[in-house]
């Protein structure tokens, strides 16, 4: 084990991480930054660094954007070590992780915290078969190794990723069955109560319109206000029922990819034991920080998608604010007319968010499912067991324990934990606040007992 | 370069994932679940799910989607329980 000490240890090299990294050497700090890819980049910019040219033509400009960032990254000094999983952080600034089977260890005077988000789970019937896998994960296959569906394919759900994945498949030359919109129809009315942060966001909305647009020119079928969706296949997908005001639907693929937003990846900041609080307006759990991102008065911050989903432009932004408010603790710079600038920035790029959030709030079906639906895949538990558990007196996801194995799983709840929360609120009739979350313990990532033996 | 999955060779190119060569190349279950013994495939390709393990050059349980294809890899289906459970169950969860 290495005992080597860095000012600031950042986990995560997405858009927070890197920009985090930048700011804090030009600040004059010392910076390691771990991720767990051989790449850098995060999700939005993953491989953009050697991708082929061919393949930045179809993802497009937001995509090529990252290079950017990606050289001041490279050229600001940070020490990058790829490849590095971490599975501990503690709240005096001790990191473990794990490369490629060995063991080792960091300290930082400050750890940031940018591990980004994850695809919100879509528990419907069938979700476990073959056959059906994230619009999110669509595109890493895109993105990290070239690979496209080679047959028709469904994307059913909301939210900007699936109608980007859409338009950059069309780019791509795949051949889209359908895409199944579970937007409601209602939702843009109660969406425009956020109509003037939407409109001094309209960048990102006309990119959003024009992506639309560009599908439905491409004549790719779009069901829209699609309710009670349904994976139909036995031991593998081969389509999708759905219904189109109150109509029974179904089109047939080998291939479902289901999306609906994006929630923070939390896991490490509830292994520190920091307090979270449920987000009513983005139904998923957030670590509560001061504005600069610090965990109450640990030496960990956080920045981007894994403190509350804000997109990549803002996550950087946060990455930088949250390098700043630590090198003023270092006693580093004289940072007020660049922590303005910043701040005006993040405003800019958060206008949108409320419209989005309330736009495509992913259907109370698709998040709190009936009875026969799997919630927990590693274990196997339904939402009508877990409904049981509550009537037996199960208060929380961490008591589901004591009455089955649900959340037990590798996944170590990350599938399961928001709809566990959301299905016991619901039959209890309580807030979700209320229900709370399962206690994540390190190892927050499984280590093989070999990892250790030297 | 060249994998296995299942005794069965693959040209796949270097660099990318186990899980995206093995889904490019047109493999479809790569575990079965632990109580129902259903076939499973990857979900997420982040490191989220765990539904990608595979057995690999003899390793149990290896989270193929965060892995890279090396030459002469040989992959096989992680079937029933894998051992990891043993090391993790119930120790991040009180
Ligand atoms: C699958 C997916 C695809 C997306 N695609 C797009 C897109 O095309 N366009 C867009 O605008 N937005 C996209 N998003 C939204 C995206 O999250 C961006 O808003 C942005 O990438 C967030 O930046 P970030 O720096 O907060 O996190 P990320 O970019 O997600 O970076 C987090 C990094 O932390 C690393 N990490 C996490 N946990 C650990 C650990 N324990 N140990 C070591 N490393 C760890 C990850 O490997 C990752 O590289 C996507 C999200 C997902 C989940
Ligand atoms: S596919 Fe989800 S962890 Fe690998």
């Amino acid at each position: 084990m290495s005992d080597e000490i860095a000012d600031l240890v950042i986990i995560g090299s997405g858009p927070a991480g890197m920009a985090a990294a930048c700011e804090a050497r030009s600040a004059g700090l010392s910076v390691v930054v771990l991720d767990e890819q051989q790449a850098i980049g995060g999700q939005i910019y993953r491989r953009v660094e050697t991708a082929p040219s061919s393949l930045l033509e179809i993802l497009g400009k937001d995509y090529t954007a990252g290079q950017k960032l990606i050289a001041e990254f490279r050229s600001s000094g940070a020490r990058c070590i790829a490849g590095a999983t971490v599975w501990n952080v503690t709240t005096e600034g001790v990191v473990n992780y794990v490369t490629d089977g060995h063991a080792d260890e960091i300290s930082g005077r400050f750890v940031l915290l940018a591990s980004g988000a994850m695809e919100r789970p879509f528990p419907i019937q069938g979700w476990t078969l073959p056959g059906v896998m994230g619009a999110g994960a669509g595109q890493i296959m895109l993105k990290g190794a070239g690979a496209v569906p080679a047959e028709p394919v469904i994307l059913a759900g909301c939210g900007p990723l699936l109608y980007l994945l859409a338009w950059q498949y069309i780019r791509a030359g795949v051949k889209i069955a359908a895409v199944v919109d579970t937007t409601k129809r209602s939702a843009l009315f109660s969406a425009l109560r956020h109509f003037v942060g939407a409109v001094k966001g309209w960048r990102d909305l006309l990119k959003g319109i024009k992506l639309i647009a560009a599908i439905r020119r491409h004549g790719v079928p779009i069901y829209s206000g699609a309710t009670d969706l349904a994976i139909t296949g036995i031991v593998r997908a081969e389509g999708i029922d759905f219904k189109i005001a109150g109509k029974p639907q179904h089109v047939a693929a080998s291939l479902v990819l289901l999306h609906q937003g994006v929630v923070p990846n939390t896991q490490l900041s509830w292994s520190t034991g920091a307090k979270h609080r449920w987000d009513d307006q983005q139904l998923c759990w957030q670590p509560e920080t001061d504005a600069n991102g610090r965990l109450g008065d640990s030496v960990i911050y956080v920045a981007g998608d894994s403190r509350g989903i804000v997109g990549a432009n803002a996550s950087a932004v946060q990455g930088r604010l949250a390098a700043l408010a630590m090198a003023r603790q270092l006693g580093h710079a004289d940072t007020a007319a660049r922590v303005r600038r910043l701040l005006a920035s993040l405003q800019r790029y958060t206008h949108v968010r409320p419209f989005l959030d309330t736009l495509y709030r992913p259907q109370q079906k698709n998040r709190i499912p009936d009875d026969d639906v799997l919630v927990c895949r590693c274990e196997e538990v339904t939402a009508g067991q877990i409904r049981k558990y509550v009537e037996l007196g199960c208060k929380g996801p961490n008591q589901t324990k004591a009455f089955g194995r649900c959340g037990m799983g590798p996944c170590q709840g990350r599938l399961c934990g928001l709809t566990v929360t959301e299905v016991i609120a619901q039959k209890r009739e309580v807030d979700p606040s209320e229900v709370g979350y399962y206690r994540i313990r390190p190892p927050i990532k499984p280590i093989l007992l070999g990892t250790f033996a030297e | 370069m060249t994998i296995s999955f299942e005794g069965k060779n693959l040209e796949v190119p270097a660099g990318i994932s186990v899980a995206s060569a093995l889904l490019a190349g047109g493999a479809r279950d790569f575990r079965s679940s632990i109580v129902g013994n259903a076939p499973r495939a990857p979900y997420c390709m982040m490191g989220v799910c765990f539904e990608c393990l595979l057995e690999i050059d003899g390793v149990p349980a290896r989270q193929s989607c965060l892995i890279t294809v090396r030459d002469g890899m040989k992959i096989k289906q992680q079937l029933g329980a894998p051992e990891l459970e043993d090391i993790n169950a119930g120790v991040n969860h009180e």
